[in-house]
C-alpha cells in the first residue's frame, strides 16, 4: 500500500460523507434549517469570506477591501488574541519553568500552589475574568494566557528536571560557568520538552479563545458561531466550525514545521 | 618537579541504605608529566571514582589530589574528560562541539575556526564538521569527544572507558589514535579500563586496583616497546601476569554481588 494511494483513500471518505450528506438533504429526510445540505454551507462560507461591501478606491487599498469580510475579520480576532494570550502565557511559564526545573528550593516552594491552581481549567476563570477585567480583549486574553501558561510550565520543569546529568558534567569539564550552562546546555536540552508544551498550549488556546468569544466580547469566531444560532443560521454555524478546524490545523501545523526546524538534531522527530 | 598528577591519602566513602561503601581507600599515586597511566580493575573498584575525584566532579572524602601543583578543589578545562558515553551535545554540529570549550574561553570567531578545522583534520574528521552528533557512528563521536578536550589544550586527559562502547576494529583504531597524538602532543593521559589487553596496548604504567574496598594492588611499569605487538610473548606474559591479579578481585566482585541479592 503506497501513501499516495492511502491518502486518497482518505480524501475519498471525506467526499463520500459530504456526499451522504448532501443527499439526505435532498431527499428531505432531515429539515435543512437543522443540518443545511454541503452546499448551502459553502455558498454561506463564501458569503462570509467576501467582503459585503463593492470595492471603492477612496476608502482604502485593494487589500483592505480584500479582508472586509466578516469571516477574516472574525478569524483576524480570534487569531490575535490566541496570539497575545498565548505569548503572555508563555513568557511567564518558561522562565517560572526554568527555575523550577534548575532549582529544587524553588520547585518546593512552588509546587504546592501549583498543584492546586493547575487542576482549575481556564473556563472556570470566566466569571472572574469579567470582575476584573470587564468586557472586550482583557478578559479573554486573561482566560487564553492561563489556558497556555500550565502547559507550557509543567512541560519545562519537566524538561529541565530530564537533562542528562552528563551533559552538565561536560559543560563544566569544559570550564562552562553557571550561566553558561543554563543558556547553552540546559536550555537548549530542554527545548524538546518545551515545544511539546508550546504545541498542546496554543491548542488550549485555542480552545479557551471560542468560548471566552462567546461570552466576552462582541467578534471572532466563536462570538460569530454563538450569535448565528440566534438568528438560527445552521449554514452558518457550521461554516464557522470549519473555519475554526481548519485555523487549529494551520497553527498546528505551523508548530510542527517550528519543531521539526528547532530539533533537527534530535532523535525521532514528529511529523 | 615534574608531576603531573599527585594523590595523597585519598578516602572515599558513600552513604548506601545499605550501611557505607568505601569506595576508595587510602590511594597514594604519583603521575609524571607526559606519562600514560592506566587504571585497571573490575567494575565497583573505585577507578572511575577516582577518576572523577581527579576531575573535580567528586571530591575525596579525605586526603588530597594535586593537579600541576594546585589542589583540585572543582572541574576545570586544564583536566579535559572524555567520556564513555561520549557526551556530545546533540544540538551542536560537530564542529560547535569541538570548539564550545574555545568560545568558553572567550576566543576571537576566526581564531577558534582555526583551531576547529586542524583538530577536525587531525581527527580525521573535517568531512563532518557540520554535522550533528546522531549522524555519526560511536566511534566518530569518540573522535568528536577527544578533539573537544584537545581543542582546550589542556595538559592532562582523563579518559573513563572511552573505548568501552565500541566494536573491536573501531577500538584498535581509536587506540592508535590516541597513541599518536599522545607521543605528538605530549599529553598526561590517566585512562579507566577493565581491559587487560587495552591497558598493555596503551600505558606506561598499569594500576591495579582492588575490589571494595578500592586501593591500589600492583603499580606496574610496563617497558614493552612501542608499537606494542599482541602477539609477543613478552605481551602474553603480562597479560597472563594481570589476570591473575584481575580475577581474584572480579571473583570477590561477584562473591559480594551474590551475597547482595540473596541478603535482600
Amino acid at each position: 500500500m503506497t501513501e499516495g494511494s492511502q491518502r486518497f483513500k482518505g480524501v475519498l471518505l471525506i467526499l463520500a460523507i459530504l456526499g451522504l450528506w448532501e443527499t439526505v438533504g435532498l431527499l428531505g429526510w432531515v429539515n435543512a434549517k437543522v443540518l443545511p445540505p454541503p452546499h448551502a454551507v459553502a455558498i454561506k462560507w463564501w458569503e462570509y469570506l467576501a467582503p459585503q461591501q463593492p470595492y471603492d478606491p477612496d476608502s482604502g487599498s485593494r487589500l483592505t477591501w480584500l479582508l472586509s469580510g466578516e469571516l477574516i475579520q472574525d478569524a483576524m480576532g480570534s487569531l490575535y488574541r490566541v496570539l497575545a494570550g498565548f505569548i503572555m502565557g508563555t513568557l511567564l511559564a518558561l522562565p517560572m519553568g526554568l527555575l523550577m526545573g534548575a532549582s529544587r528550593q524553588i520547585h518546593q516552594l512552588c509546587n504546592p500552589l501549583l498543584q492546586i491552581l493547575r487542576p482549575i481549567p481556564p473556563i472556570a476563570y470566566i466569571p472572574l475574568s469579567i470582575l476584573w477585567f470587564g468586557l472586550g480583549n482583557p478578559p479573554a486574553i486573561f482566560l487564553i494566557a492561563i489556558g497556555a501558561f500550565f502547559p507550557v510550565l509543567m512541560n519545562t520543569i519537566a524538561g529541565v528536571q530530564a537533562v542528562d546529568g552528563i551533559f552538565l558534567r561536560a559543560a563544566r569539564n569544559l570550564g562552562a560557568s553557571r550561566s553558561t550552562i543554563f543558556l547553552r546546555v540546559i536550555l537548549p536540552a530542554s527545548t524538546p520538552y518545551i515545544l511539546t508544551g508550546m504545541r498542546i498550549g496554543i491548542g488550549t488556546a485555542f480552545i479557551v479563545v471560542i468560548v471566552a468569544e462567546m461570552i466576552a466580547v462582541n467578534n471572532g469566531l466563536g462570538f460569530r458561531i454563538l450569535e448565528a444560532r440566534e438568528y438560527f443560521w445552521s449554514d452558518k454555524i457550521i461554516a464557522g466550525m470549519l473555519t475554526i478546524g481548519l485555523i487549529g490545523l494551520a497553527i498546528d501545523q505551523a508548530m510542527s514545521l517550528l519543531n521539526n526546524h528547532l530539533l533537527r538534531w534530535h532523535r525521532g522527530l514528529e511529523h | 618537579m615534574d608531576s603531573s598528577i599527585v594523590i595523597s591519602g585519598v578516602n572515599k566513602t558513600f552513604p548506601t541504605p545499605h550501611g557505607v561503601v568505601v569506595a576508595l581507600q587510602d590511594i597514594n599515586l604519583e603521575i609524571r608529566k607526559g606519562e600514560f597511566v592506566c587504571l585497571l580493575g573490575p567494575s565497583g573498584c573505585g577507578k572511575s571514582t577516582l577518576l572523577n575525584a581527579v576531575a573535580g566532579f567528586s571530591l575525596p572524602s579525605q586526603g588530597l589530589i594535586k593537579v600541576n601543583g594546585q589542589a583540585v578543589t572543582q572541574p576545570g578545562p586544564d583536566r579535559g574528560m572524555v567520556f564513555q558515553e561520549y557526551a556530545l551535545f546533540p544540538w551542536m554540529t560537530v564542529a560547535q562541539n569541538v570548539g564550545f570549550g574555545l568560545e568558553i574561553k572567550k576566543l576571537p570567531k576566526a581564531d577558534i575556526r582555526s583551531r576547529v578545522d586542524a583538530l577536525l583534520k587531525l581527527l580525521k574528521l573535517s568531512e563532518f564538521s557540520e554535522r550533528f552528533p546522531r549522524d555519526l557512528s560511536g566511534g566518530m563521536r569518540q573522535r568528536v569527544a577527544i578533539a573537544r578536550i584537545l581543542a582546550l589544550d589542556s595538559p592532562i586527559l582523563l579518559m573513563d572507558e572511552p573505548f568501552g562502547a565500541l566494536d573491536a576494529l573501531t577500538r584498535r583504531s581509536l587506540q592508535d589514535e590516541l597513541l599518536r597524538i599522545w607521543s605528538e602532543l605530549g599529553k598526561t593521559v590517566l585512562f579507566v579500563t577493565h581491559s587487560i589487553e587495552e591497558s598493555i596496548f596503551l600505558a606506561d604504567r598499569i594500576v591495579v586496583m582492588t575490589y571494595r574496598p578500592g586501593t591500589i594492588k600492583q603499580d606496574i611499569r610496563v617497558t614493552l616497546p612501542r608499537p606494542r605487538d599482541s602477539a609477543s610473548p613478552e605481551f602474553n606474559k603480562l597479560k597472563r601476569d594481570l589476570s591473575e591479579l584481575v580475577s581474584s578481585e572480579q571473583a570477590r566482585h561477584e562473591d559480594a554481588e551474590r551475597r547482595a541479592l540473596t541478603t535482600d
